[in-house]
C-alpha cells in the first residue's frame, strides 16, 4: 500500500497564548511547536499499515519552514520520505485552500490511503481531510477508531457519538481521519532519528502546484472567551483552600 | 435569499441538536431579514415532516429517497447539492454533530463553497453576518467573516443556542418535496449497524457525586490521589478523553461527546482544561469545581468554584481535610 499521510504542525499543548498587536493571532513569539495529536495517531497508523501489508509511508504537510521538522519527526519514527509545501501564508489558512494544497500534492501520485487527523488543536476546523477527498473524488470516512484491510478494500470503525459506533466498508483509494486513542504511538529512536536525515523530502510551494491562497473567510479578531458562570477562585495555600472549598461545598452549594 | 436548517434524524428520532440550529436559524433569519426554510432527510418521513411544519419555518423541504434512508455522506451530498443549488439560499445552518462533520466539508466543497464549523455565536454588524468560533481547544473565540460568495454554510456547537426559544407556528408551513435523484452505484460506501461496546459495569449518569482527571494527573501512578478523593466524598471516578486514550482509565469512565453524557449534583475537575469535547458532557452539572494549575484553562468559564493551583498538593489536602470531618 502507499500509504500518505497528512499532518500539521500546531502550537505546542501547554503554549503560553497571548493576543498580539494586530488582535488576529496569538503572539508567535511564545510558542512552542508539535505535531497536531490526532494527525500522530494517523501516523502511527499509516506505519502499523505499512508494517503489515507493506509498501511506503509518505508524510505531507503544508505550512510555513518550520513545519520541516514535524515532517523529519514524522521520517524519525519511520514513515518513508516527506513532502512540504511551504509557505508562511498556510500556517493559519482556512482548512478549504489547505486541503486544495494537500489535494494538489497528494495528486501527483498514486496513493491508495490517505490519513488525517480528525482536527487540529489550533483552529479545529475538522474539515481538511474531508474536502481533500471531495477534491480528489475518493471517499472518506470521519472519526476512525479501527482499520482493517481487506481483499477488496477496507473496513474500518467510525466513532459516533455518546460511545456508538458503526463499521463502514469501501474501496481503495479513500480518505480516513484518525480519530487520538486509535493506537499507541511510538517515539522514534536514536537510529530513526539519523536516519531521517538521510531521507528525501521534498520541497514545494503552493504556486509550484498551481494553488492560489485565496481565503474566503476572515478573522477578524480574535479575543479570551467570557465566562458564562461567575466562578468563585478560592484562594491561599492548598490546606487552607482546600478547608474553604469543602465549606463553600458544604454550606453555601449545599451538596455534600 | 433565504437561510436553510439542514436537521438530522436517524432511524426516524430527531438529532436533539437539530432544535437548537433550528432556533439558531431563526434568530439569524429574523437579525438578517431573511425568511427560514428546513430541510429534513430520509425515507419514510412523513410525521417528521409534519412536526417540522409547526417549527416556526417558512417551508419545509423534504429530501426522500430510500438510499437516504440510511446515512452515507455520498447519499446526503447527492441529495443537498442540487436542493442548494435550487434554493440558492444566503445561509445554510447545520448542527455541529458526529455526522455533519462527516458530510458538511464535503457538500460545501462539492458546491465550492466554504463552511464555518462549530460555532458558538452570532451577531450582525452593519448587515454583515460576524460569527464566533472557539481556537485552541476553547482557549480563545474569534471573530470570523466570510470573504466569498453566499450560500454560507455554518455549524452550530452542541449547547451554543437554546432550544426552548423555538416558536410554535400559528399554521404549519408548506412542505416541498424536490424530486431526489441518487442512483445505488454512486454510494461507496457500506454502512454497517450502529452498536454500542460491551456493556457498562459503572453508571456514571446516575452518580450524584464525580471526581473527572484529565492531562493534568502526568502519570497512571497518579491516579490513586483522584480516586482517593472521589471515595472520601462518595463519588465516582471519571476521565476526559486523553487518560481513557492512554489506557489508564477504561474508556466507560470517559465524559464528553464522545463519551457519557453527565449531570451529577457536584462534579469536580482535577487537571482538565476543558476543550469542548469535554464540556459537552458535564456541563449541565449542577455545581462545578475547577482545579487547574492555568487561570485561563476554560474549564473556569463552567466551574462555580475554583481552586488554581498545583493538583498534587490541592488534592490531597481535600482528602485530607474530608477525613476529618466525616460525612
Amino acid at each position: 500500500m502507499l500509504i500518505l499521510i497528512c499532518l500539521k504542525q500546531v502550537p505546542a499543548k501547554d503554549s503560553l497564548l497571548r493576543i498580539d498587536e494586530t488582535q488576529r493571532w496569538v503572539r508567535e513569539t511564545d510558542l512552542s511547536y508539535e505535531v497536531n495529536e490526532p494527525d500522530a495517531f494517523a501516523l502511527e497508523e499509516g506505519l502499523r499499515l505499512k508494517e503489515k501489508h507493506g509498501g511506503q509511508v509518505v508524510v505531507l504537510s503544508a505550512g510555513p519552514a518550520r513545519a520541516a521538522a514535524a515532517i523529519r519527526e514524522a521520517l524519525a519514527k519511520g514513515a518513508d520520505r516527506g513532502i512540504h509545501i511551504e509557505d508562511e501564508a498556510l500556517a493559519r489558512l482556512d482548512s478549504s485552500t489547505a486541503a486544495r494544497a494537500l489535494a494538489a500534492a497528494a495528486r501527483t501520485e498514486p496513493f491508495d490511503l490517505i490519513l488525517t487527523g480528525l482536527q487540529s488543536d489550533d483552529l479545529g476546523w475538522g474539515q481538511t481531510g474531508v474536502v481533500m477527498a471531495e477534491l480528489l473524488g475518493i471517499p472518506h470516512a470521519t472519526i476512525i477508531m479501527e482499520i482493517e484491510k481487506r481483499e477488496d478494500g477496507i473496513r474500518v470503525k467510525r466513532e459516533l457519538e455518546a460511545g456508538w459506533f458503526q463499521y463502514l466498508e469501501m474501496p481503495l483509494p479513500a480518505l480516513l481521519t484518525i480519530q487520538s486513542g486509535i493506537n499507541k504511538v511510538r517515539y522514534a529512536t536514536l537510529m530513526g532519528i539519523k536516519k531521517a536525515k538521510t531521507k528525501e523530502l521534498k520541497r514545494l510551494t503552493p504556486a509550484s502546484l498551481g494553488v492560489a491562497l485565496e481565503p474566503r473567510y476572515q478573522i477578524r479578531r480574535i479575543y479570551l472567551p467570557q465566562k458564562s458562570k461567575q466562578t468563585q477562585l478560592i484562594p491561599g495555600g492548598p490546606r487552607e483552600a482546600a478547608a474553604a472549598l469543602l465549606e463553600k461545598l458544604r454550606f453555601e452549594a449545599r451538596v455534600l | 435569499m433565504s437561510i436553510l436548517v439542514v436537521t438530522e434524524q436517524v432511524g426516524g428520532a430527531w438529532n436533539r441538536m437539530t432544535f437548537e440550529a433550528l432556533a439558531a436559524g431563526l434568530e439569524m433569519g429574523r437579525a438578517l431579514g431573511h425568511p427560514v426554510a428546513a430541510a429534513v432527510l430520509g425515507d419514510r418521513i412523513e410525521s417528521l415532516e409534519t412536526e417540522l411544519a409547526a417549527r416556526g419555518v417558512e417551508r419545509v423541504v423534504s429530501l426522500r429517497h430510500p438510499l437516504l434512508a440510511t446515512y452515507t455522506p455520498d447519499a446526503y451530498t447527492l441529495a443537498l447539492a442540487p436542493a442548494i443549488r435550487t434554493l440558492n439560499p444566503f445561509l445554510v445552518a447545520l448542527p455541529h454533530t458526529y455526522q455533519v462533520r462527516d458530510f458538511a466539508p464535503k457538500l460545501a466543497a462539492a458546491l465550492d463553497r466554504v463552511f464555518i464549523s462549530d460555532l458558538v455565536g452570532f451577531r450582525v454588524e452593519n448587515g454583515e453576518p460576524v460569527f464566533v468560533r472557539q481556537l485552541f481547544q476553547g482557549k480563545m473565540n474569534a471573530d470570523v467573516t466570510f470573504t466569498g460568495q453566499p450560500p454560507y454554510f455554518v455549524s452550530l456547537q452542541s449547547g451554543a443556542f437554546r432550544a426552548d426559544a423555538l416558536p410554535a407556528s400559528a399554521s404549519p408551513a408548506p412542505i416541498e418535496r424536490p424530486a431526489v435523484r441518487i442512483d445505488a452505484s454512486q454510494i461507496r460506501i457500506r454502512p454497517g449497524e450502529r452498536f454500542q461496546e460491551a456493556k457498562r459495569t459503572v453508571d456514571l449518569a446516575s452518580a450524584e457525586i464525580i471526581v473527572a482527571v484529565g492531562r493534568g494527573i502526568k502519570e497512571k501512578e497518579n491516579l490513586p490521589l483522584a480516586e482517593k478523593l472521589a471515595q472520601a466524598l462518595g463519588g465516582e471516578l471519571a476521565a476526559s478523553r486523553p487518560i481513557c486514550d492512554n489506557g489508564w482509565l477504561p474508556m466507560e469512565r470517559q465524559i464528553g461527546s464522545s463519551g457519557q453524557t453527565v449531570a451529577p449534583k457536584l462534579y469536580v475537575a482535577v487537571g482538565i482544561s476543558g476543550a469542548i469535547q469535554h464540556l459537552v458532557g458535564m456541563k449541565g452539572s449542577r455545581v462545578v469545581v475547577a482545579i487547574n494549575k492555568d487561570a485561563n484553562a476554560p474549564i473556569f468559564e463552567v466551574a462555580d468554584y475554583g481552586i488554581v493551583g498545583n493538583l498534587f498538593e490541592v488534592v490531597p489536602a481535600l482528602t485530607e481535610e474530608l477525613a476529618k470531618t466525616p460525612r
